[in-house]
């Protein structure tokens, strides 16, 4: 009789059900909404800039990245959240742009997948700030626009000047911190204002990210911590007059709830403690507010969450496990 | 204390027991040949006692105890010498091992022989039987048992700890032990507290059992405090470690042992058998072993003759089906892999679970996401997603040093949940032995 063919493998030989490639794809999926009510306010800009920044990540990736990286899903991720993080409005070959630059600078030239320091998103943001400043900051206004009407120039060629004739509105944060006025709490929760694309429509945000907590695909500590600091802190400059902004309007507004649950929580970038993911949320709480409050920036999520990536080998070294069978350090027997 | 019978962080892989958990245990025919490695426990292989050609009778040694960790071999069938020699072990090698042609015709009765009539003995006296018998761990391990029935005069011992956990997926041999002999069960635990000396025993079972833990509870002696506690289904439940915590919540100090807590831990089925040294006046010659797996045609526990060929064991379970793809000694998240199916079962082989390609782990690995669930999954609470990298980085001395390597159980639960399919556990096994390897150069 013939013996079927044996393999000898290391123990464990069972495997968890959670495999990489799987949990980058159901954050993908999980993006998918977010997306789509970006599509819903902003109108086919949105769809359209997103496209944009997740080609302009996933080219670059499938070309010099590690061989069949892109199947891993990371890429797309960075691609598409970097589309949800720029005004509807912004010509496409720089949200393409931007995403090759997440892609090449943020992740490639580290060596791939798990070894940035930083949120490739962010830095392809904060790369297209320096270098489109205007752009990255024009807020199309939507009122009395047909839906099927583009957000602002997008088919602009590279380097030449977008067409001046689109509306534009200023975002809440922008409001309150340069001309003083606040807007309605509830519009910023159910998205109807001007900003980025995916910072709008909170709820929703808050909807996929606990989706994704659920399925332990994203530390549920990060977030919180985010809110409650911010809350937290944000509330204590209310009550004493330092700021006009009450602790709602804080976390309604600008990229926090994108940040906090999506930029934030990448596993790459955050700690691997669970107290230190607790450090890291409070962190980037604490920088948040005081960006917006004495920054000259009306927006600090960004700038906040890049910050604290930098401390992240400092925070797991800080907080390594207690090994069990150990008082305290220096005392195992 | 008590309400909370558990550990912390661990892994729930899928149990699969219920292809042979209700299966009572059967008596496997002879085989036609026994082989016997002189090493089939920790410590030094046993020293050789007989020659080819040397006729045998089942339950004689052939090989004797080398040294203070060791263990004597017997006899598992009558017959006759016919080689002594190289033969695949299970542990992927060859060793040296005695093979036996069993005489067909051979009744298979052992020599007559004095019973020990345990009462009547002294704890040293009890002990001395137990070490003749040949009796080692059966968990796996296969450490002398009457080592650990001998603790140095200094200690303390207040409790024996009786692990009926089997937390390992798959595995149903201490599960039927305990529901098919559970009086046996007893007498071992009475035994061994005679020998240590201990006023009292706590036998922890996981709650996935309740046959078995009907079965042992029913039995308890009234004259003795004896006390059966129902534990969470986490793996790996059954670490010494896991197990104490559980259920006395203490901690083993990192680098010690069960004794510095005051705890003796013995695996069920290797009581069981110092009970059977004394019921039947046999040494540690025949094992329940739990055959099983979608790669078996017919699941089973049988008991077995040690030496018997795994070969010989899975064609007396309807051979291996279509699907099969991988033979594993022990349960799948600690076993070993065997390549050569003519290895014999040893006194520590649990069971033999046959994966199919579908479950066996993929082999595509992907970059560290730095997800954290490794640490999660830690039950001895290391930073498995720290150590990785500085394995894949041959830093073995740093991996000792500063983060704790020697506290590491290998029990697999950073490997069996990391997403990106990196073998953490093997990465560990490997730092260890090239730290040996260079501490003591041959």
């Amino acid at each position: 009789m013939s013996r079927p063919p044996l393999v000898v493998t290391a123990s464990p030989h069972l495997a968890g059900p959670d495999s990489t490639p799987r949990i980058m794809w159901n954050v993908v999926g999980s993006l998918v909404p977010v997306v789509a009510i970006a599509t819903y306010y902003f109108g086919p800009s949105a769809l359209l800039v997103v496209t944009a920044a997740t080609l302009g990540a996933v080219i670059p990736e499938h070309f010099f990245g590690k061989r069949g990286s892109l199947g891993d899903g990371s890429a797309a991720i960075t691609g598409i959240l970097l589309g949800l993080t720029l005004p509807a409005g912004i010509p496409l070959w720089m949200a393409f742009l931007g995403g090759a630059f997440s892609i090449a600078f943020g992740k490639i030239v580290f060596g791939g997948l798990g070894q940035n320091p930083f949120n490739p998103a962010l830095l392809g943001r904060a790369f297209l700030q320096a270098a489109f400043p205007v752009a990255l900051t024009t807020w199309p206004a939507r009122e009395g626009a047909s839906w099927w009407s583009l957000a602002g120039d997008n088919f602009a060629l590279p380097l030449m000047r977008a067409a001046p004739d689109a509306a534009t509105g200023a975002t809440p944060l922008g409001l309150l911190k340069f001309e003083g006025t606040k807007t309605d709490v509830g519009e910023l929760y159910l998205g109807s204002i001007p900003g980025s694309t995916g910072e709008t429509a909170a709820i929703v945000i808050l909807l996929c990210g606990a989706y994704l907590a659920w399925r332990r695909y994203l530390n549920w500590r990060v977030p919180v911590g985010i809110f409650a600091t911010v809350a937290v802190f944000s509330g204590l400059l209310y009550v004493t007059d330092v700021s006009d902004a009450d602790p709602l309007f804080m976390l309604g507004s600008g990229g926090l709830v994108i940040g906090a649950v999506y930029m934030a929580t990448d596993m790459v970038t955050s700690p691997v403690t669970h107290k230190g993911a607790w450090i890291f949320a409070i962190g980037i709480g604490f920088l948040v507010v005081v960006i917006r409050v004495w920054g000259g920036l009306a927006e600090g999520v960004q700038y906040a969450i890049l910050l604290m990536n930098a401390l992240v080998p400092f925070i797991n070294r800080a907080t390594q496990p207690k090994v069990f069978g150990t008082r305290r350090e220096g005392t195992a027997a | 204390m008590r309400n909370a019978l558990r550990f912390r962080h661990g892994v729930h892989p899928p149990d699969s027991k219920t292809l042979t958990e209700s299966l009572r245990t059967k008596r496997m025919p002879f085989p036609d040949e026994v082989v016997l490695p002189l090493s089939q426990h920790a410590g030094n292989p046993a020293k050789l006692l007989v020659q080819v050609g040397d006729h045998i009778e089942r339950g004689d040694m052939i090989a004797a105890a080398d040294g203070f960790i060791s263990a004597p071999i017997h006899a598992s069938a009558s017959g006759v010498v016919e080689e002594i020699g190289l033969w695949p072990h299970p542990n992927g090698g060859y060793q040296d091992a005695v093979r036996i042609r069993v005489d067909p015709y051979s009744a298979q009765v052992p020599r007559a022989r004095l019973l020990p009539e345990w009462e009547g003995l002294s704890p040293k006296e009890l002990v001395d039987v137990v070490r003749d018998a040949g009796v080692v761990g059966l968990g796996g391990a296969a450490f002398p048992t009457y080592v650990k029935l001998m603790p140095r005069e200094d200690t303390d011992i207040e409790v024996l700890v009786v692990n009926g956990c089997e937390c390992e997926p798959y595995l149903t041999t201490d599960h039927r032990t305990m529901a098919d002999f559970p009086e046996r069960v007893h007498l071992g635990i009475r035994i061994m507290m005679k020998c240590l000396g201990v006023p009292r025993a706590l036998i922890g079972i996981e709650k996935n059992k309740p046959d078995a833990i009907e079965a042992i509870r029913k039995t308890c002696p009234d004259d003795l405090d004896v006390e059966v506690l129902p534990l969470t289904v986490k793996y790996p439940q059954g670490a010494e470690k896991m197990l104490i915590k559980a259920l006395l919540d203490r901690e083993v100090p990192s680098g010690g042992l069960p004794l510095d807590v005051g705890v003796v831990v013995q695996n069920v089925a290797s009581i069981a058998t110092i009970a059977e040294a004394f019921e039947t006046g046999l040494p540690l010659i025949e094992r329940i072993v739990t055959v099983t797996g979608e790669g078996v045609a017919k699941p089973a526990n049988l008991i077995v003759p040690v030496g018997t060929k795994l070969i010989d064991l899975i064609n007396a379970c309807g051979g291996l089906t279509k699907k099969a793809r991988e033979v594993v000694l022990g349960g799948p998240m600690m076993g070993t892999a065997v390549s050569n199916l003519d290895a014999p079962v040893l006194k520590g082989t649990t069971g033999v679970v046959v994966l199919t390609a579908r479950q066996i782990r993929a082999q595509r690995q992907y970059p560290c996401i730095r997800c954290g669930h490794c640490l999660d999954a830690c039950p001895v609470f290391l930073n498995p997603q720290k150590l990785g990298n500085l394995a894949m980085a041959g830093r073995h001395q740093e991996m000792q040093d500063e983060h704790h390597l020697r506290d590491c159980m290998l029990c697999g639960c950073c490997s069996y949940v990391c997403p990106s399919n990196i073998p953490l556990s093997q990465l560990f096994g490997a730092s260890r032995a090239a730290l040996k390897r260079t501490a003591a150069p041959a």
